[in-house]
């Protein structure tokens, strides 16, 4: 089966429909999606549930598809860096569904392996647990957080073989194994797809087994927060540990 | 004289030792790192690294290189990359020795208050909720008292919690408390603070 598409609109084509959940990988604006995201606004699709750790930023990443209204609802831990994601929020037009970071990461990974719930102690005590249920294991008390099955997955890699063998770039990682894993149909964009056999098959970060749409193309890869040290002067960079 | 910002991370940095994998929140907790001095000390970044190196020269930002306050950072030898299920697995198994974080209240039940004010902008507890309920030790390093003068250590947490009886040691300007049975314990105080002014700052309960 060609797993291989000539563009994100086409990957996308068929599988799209208003009201779907979407899980999408990226922390911040690192290792998100960027094509899928362009294409989603393209299709109109909406209604969209979105389960992403942030929301992107005013004009990029999932910004661009909050501009669009094509989101109903994001799952995220963090949104702090998107004015138009605050406005519709608190104008009630977006709903907004907070999850501890870790937390929607392993719901993510738990519905891709088939697991409804799981306990966790995180959020215990705090407004995340109210209407959760309790459990005491080993005289300590955890609730039950549910496991995320997506409709469709759309993750980012930096370079895949043709069977969707995935590696991944330093931490753009973060969120892309587990939402790939979660969705029923997972659609990932690299920046090199290269030929079979080019892979070691011991460094594959994801196997292919999860990837079942597959595009590359031109990253932008903003950065959010762009922060360095001075050079110290007429010297070269010196080796951080021995 | 209370400690200043620089300070308080030197005093936080004391509280590491040899070996540990540790997480520091945005702040101050950020400066401990310049104080961790020949210690071996692994940093974890919880969008999915360890051994997280400074901040890079400039011109050598990598887009792919970030820490989890969106901030461009560097690798070191010793550095390796997982995914965020696989990042917040070890810190809710308990693998990571201690967090350092940043608070907004304490209680002396070591209730914690940091990611929410009602009314105001809620921009979300990122991973704050699952650090403080899965590292080993939880430190916080924050000002004893807010920009009106009120403690911000006290009887019970009036904000939202991020945690219950979470917190473990508490590091302020004017000194260091623990966390024990019926309320707060001084363990010192600042360089001419004395017990008296920590106790007038405080509105917890101290044993």
């Amino acid at each position: 089966m060609k797993k291989v598409y000539g563009s994100a609109s086409e990957a996308l084509d068929g599988l799209l429909q208003d009201g779907m959940l979407i899980a999408s990988g990226g922390f911040g604006l690192c290792g998100i999606p960027e094509l899928l995201i362009d294409a989603l606004v393209k299709s109109g699709v909406k209604d969209l549930t979105v389960a992403s750790n942030n929301a992107g930023v005013d004009g990029f990443g999932l910004g661009k598809l909050l501009e669009t209204k094509q989101v109903a609802k994001m799952m995220s831990s963090y949104v702090g860096e998107n004015a138009e994601f605050m406005r519709q929020y608190l104008s009630g037009e977006l709903e907004l569904e907070f999850n501890p970071q870790g937390t929607l990461a392993e719901r993510m990974r738990a519905g891709g392996c088939g697991i409804p719930g799981f306990y966790t102690k995180t959020g215990v005590g705090t407004v995340i647990a109210e209407g959760k249920e309790h459990k005491e294991f080993n005289g300590e008390t955890y609730i039950l957080e549910e496991g995320i099955f997506a409709d469709l997955a759309i993750v980012k890699a930096w370079k895949a073989d043709e069977t969707g063998n995935a590696i991944f770039r330093k931490t753009a990682r973060n969120f892309n194994p587990p939402a790939a894993m979660c969705g029923k149909v997972c659609v990932m964009e690299v920046e090199e797809i290269v030929p079979k056999g080019s892979l070691d098959p011991d460094h594959i970060h994801l196997p292919g087994i999860y990837v079942h749409r597959l595009i590359q193309g031109e990253h932008e890869k903003r950065i959010e927060q762009r922060t360095t040290r001075p050079r110290p002067d007429g010297t070269a960079r010196k080796a951080e540990e021995a | 004289m209370p400690w200043d910002r620089n300070q308080m991370a030197a005093r936080a940095a004391e509280e590491l030792e040899d070996g540990m994998y540790v997480n520091l929140g945005i702040g101050i907790p950020t400066l401990v790192a310049n104080y961790v001095g020949d210690k071996d000390i692994t940093l974890q970044s919880e969008n999915g690294m360890l051994g997280m190196g400074p901040f890079p020269f400039e011109g050598e930002e990598d887009p792919d290189l970030i820490n989890a306050g969106k901030q461009t950072i560097t690798e070191l030898h010793r550095t390796s990359y997982f995914d965020s299920a696989t990042s917040f697995g070890m810190i809710r198994g308990g693998k990571i020795a201690a967090a350092v974080l940043g608070a907004m209240e304490v209680a002396e039940n070591g209730d914690l208050a940091n990611w929410m004010i009602p009314g105001k902008l809620v921009k979300g507890m990122g991973g704050a909720m699952d650090l403080v309920a899965g590292v080993g030790r939880v430190i916080v390093v924050m000002d004893h008292t807010n920009k009106h003068g009120d403690s911000k250590v006290l009887k019970a947490c009036t904000l939202p919690l991020t945690g219950k009886g979470v917190v473990d040691r508490i590091i302020t300007n004017l000194g260091v408390l623990d966390v024990v049975e019926g309320g707060l314990k001084i363990v010192e105080t600042a360089d001419g603070v004395s017990e008296d002014d920590l106790r007038a700052a405080t509105e917890a309960t101290i044993v």
